[in-house]
């Protein structure tokens, strides 16, 4: 028999309401929402037309292939320098305490006055990145401006931004790697790397398996970086499938955009809950 | 039961809670009427705004009229639709006329004016949905033309161009003699899109009926030779070298000042621009002057025009403040209202209410303008204003054809789909 709880269920109802009204209600709003051609004055039911049209947007397969790119780079890219950065800061060194929260600064910074500055940084002819590059000889490229480097370079802020939260992650896993594992190494004579190779990574599982599954999500769904970044420019050469419905939005093309976003909502779901299974699995088995 | 008592409860509350503090109807003081109003954050339009209100209150105490700012280009657009459809708009607003305004659905979300006859045929026609006059004017006309530097020009020994042959070759000699011959600033996209939009004149000078083929979905850009050849010159210019070399990252500011410091010769620009060429470089101004865009014939060649912005009522303002904002939309569209404008900024472009003349000192690109108006036949409006028919891409897509990025026919064939989508979604016939 099931145990009851000694507290009446109606205890759900504040939170259950503030969960149905702000989230489960506009959700299923706008799966119907999606099946319409739908101003925000009115809207008509065209059936699967806004699937059709989203589907149809010549900047949609760029912006597909963008957010694959995005992610994978930014993802990859926080779990490397993550780690590496972790390993550093739970290793004994001078001034560790204020490392760390150097390292941690830029999470709490706004994203958007990150981009903002970046992109003052970025600019080709005046930013202060190019001119250190310039007094060095190098002719700096147009981070920003220049089509095969836009979206990376956008990339490369966000890892700065956002491998502070990564390497917190690290370090609480690899502090929490029990001391008789590395002593019992350290007595069989296993080298810093065979420690790092052999015992750290294999038993921070569980924190690359958050790492990469929350840092993963963020770059698929990545918007407000962009946007404050490039817009998705020079022309649409870095539109990631969020900028491409904010822009759909923008122009008042309600019932695609919704359509765009639960495409976006079945593509994040498609990746992430599998791979999030088969990172969880591995983990069980070991 | 409960539950739907206590839902709806908190609906109610969390929709009273949206719209209380905004209406501002607190702030009335006595038995005066407090009218906001919604402007773009231009400078310019902010100070007219700024100038019409302050010389309104004056004229009729008791009606306080306070202007609030909202961004422009595409975010200014949502906000704009969020505010009326959600019944949060202020008790006036200015906003764009032509197809932007159709896009709000005026006969469902706009007071028509009273007094429709004082108006401009030109803009009258940009703010009427099925018969019904929705604004009254908010500034002057603009144009899509290029604002040049007369000094580059004499040094370079170049002048005014009559066809597209011409200004490639003035464009030559221009860079020859050190100057960069046309201005780009792809940081803000909207500037990218002048040799499209203002080359409309040459398009319907060369296929009549243009316009009225292209709401009907009977002409396309990529299929129209005219139409296609403003894509193909924004391309010509990127391709020859004749930009500015930081095309990529400048933004208007930056364009402004090269042209006023003569670094830039050309700037195909909207002529609205010569407000802030003439605030920030006052001694400058006299030798900016402003030609159409060439086509092939220069007999036919024109200036492509925009019409003044709108100042609109919302169907949400009512009572005592609507009564109050039809004053001051009577006001603006008077000629006390031109002269306020004119007071609070420099006008760059005749007004459309009737009987309004502009101040004699206006700067000289205003006056090359008028020229062309003057003219019979050597001006048009621009296509947003004779068909309902824009799609909202055409920014990037310009800056992806005048960067190289994509070739002019690929441009106008993507343009082509995006307004496929416009068309669809304001219910056309032929889509």
């Amino acid at each position: 028999m099931v145990r009851r709880s000694p507290y009446p269920q109606w205890f759900y109802l504040p939170a259950g309401v503030v969960y149905g009204v702000l989230f489960v209600v506009p959700t299923f709003a706008s799966f119907y929402f999606s099946l319409t051609r739908w101003t925000i004055f009115e809207s008509h039911f065209i059936g699967l037309d806004n699937f059709v049209a989203f589907f149809r947007e010549p900047a949609l397969v760029r912006g597909f292939t963008n957010t694959l790119i995005y992610g994978v780079v930014t993802s990859g890219a926080k779990v490397v320098l993550g780690l590496a950065l972790a390993v550093l800061l739970t290793s004994r060194i001078v001034a560790r305490g204020w490392l760390r929260s150097v390292v941690f600064f830029p999470v709490l910074v706004s994203t958007i006055g990150v981009g903002l500055t970046f992109t003052v940084l970025l600019n080709p002819e005046r930013g202060l990145v190019n001119q250190v590059l310039g007094a060095a000889g190098v002719d700096g490229p147009g981070w920003l401006t220049n089509p095969s480097y836009a979206l990376l370079s956008v990339a490369m802020v966000d890892v700065w931004k956002g491998v502070g939260l990564a390497t917190l992650i690290y370090i609480a896993g690899i502090v929490s790697i029990p001391q008789e594992y590395l002593e019992a190494a350290r007595v069989d004579g296993a080298s810093a790397w065979s420690v790092f190779r052999s015992v750290i990574l294999p038993l921070a599982r569980p924190a690359t398996v958050t790492v990469i599954i929350l840092s993963l999500i963020g770059g698929l769904r990545s918007f407000d970086l962009i946007w404050a970044m490039t817009r998705g420019g020079p022309g649409f050469t870095s539109d990631v499938v969020a900028s491409v419905i904010y822009k759909q939005y923008q122009a008042g093309f309600a019932g695609l955009s919704t359509a765009g976003n639960v495409v976006l909502f079945a593509v994040v779901t498609a990746i992430v809950l599998p791979l999030s299974r088969f990172l969880n699995r591995k983990e069980v088995e070991l | 039961m409960r539950p739907h008592i206590i839902v709806a409860a908190l609906t109610v509350l969390a929709l009273s809670g949206c719209s209380a503090g905004s209406l501002g109807s607190s702030e009335d003081d006595g038995d005066g009427v407090t009218l906001s109003f919604l402007v773009d954050n231009s400078e310019t339009n902010s100070k007219i705004a700024e100038g019409l209100a302050k010389d309104f209150t004056a004229a009729n105490p008791g009606i306080t009229v306070k202007v609030e700012v909202r961004p422009q280009g595409t975010e200014g657009d949502n906000i704009v639709k969020t505010r009326l459809s959600t019944g949060d708009m202020t008790d006036v607003f200015q906003y764009n006329s032509g197809s932007l305004l159709q896009a709000l659905a005026p006969d469902k979300n706009l007071v028509p004016v009273d007094d429709p006859g004082a108006f401009d045929e030109n803009f009258s026609t940009s703010v009427t949905s099925n018969g019904k006059v929705y604004g009254v004017p908010f500034g002057g006309y603009n144009a899509g033309a290029i604002l040049y530097n007369k000094a580059a020009f004499a040094k370079a020994g170049v002048s005014v161009p009559a066809t597209w042959a011409d200004f490639m070759a003035n464009n030559a000699k221009l860079k020859a003699a050190g100057v960069a011959p046309v201005i780009q600033t792809y940081q803000e996209t909207w500037t990218s899109q002048l040799f499209v939009l203002g080359d409309f004149h040459n398009v319907s000078a060369a296929e009549p009926g243009f316009a009225d083929a292209y709401t009907r979905n009977q002409t396309k850009y990529a299929t129209s030779p005219a139409a296609v050849k403003g894509f193909q010159r924004l391309r010509q210019v990127h391709d020859a070298g004749y930009q500015n070399k930081d095309f990529a990252s400048a933004k208007l500011d930056d364009g402004i000042r090269m042209l006023a410091e003569g670094t830039g010769a050309q700037y195909p620009i909207l002529s609205g621009s010569i407000a802030q060429l003439t605030a920030n470089f006052a001694d400058k101004a006299k030798d900016i002057g402003l030609f159409a865009i060439p086509g092939d014939d220069a007999a036919k060649n024109g200036l492509t025009v925009w019409a003044p912005a709108g100042v609109y009522l919302p169907a949400s303002t009512e009572g005592a403040k609507l009564d109050a904002a039809k004053k001051f939309l009577a006001f603006i569209g008077s000629a006390a209202g031109c002269d306020s404008q004119s007071q609070a900024y420099p006008p760059t472009g005749p007004y459309a209410v009737k009987g309004c003349t502009l101040p004699a000192d206006v700067p000289q690109a205003v006056k090359d303008m008028q020229t062309y108006i003057d003219k019979p036949g050597a001006s048009s409006l621009a296509l947003e204003f004779l068909s309902p028919v824009k799609g909202p891409a055409l920014e990037q897509i310009c800056v992806e054809v005048g960067s190289g990025i994509r070739t002019p026919e690929a441009g106008a064939k993507l343009y082509d789909e995006d307004v496929k989508k416009q068309a669809q979604q304001l219910g056309l016939d032929g889509w």
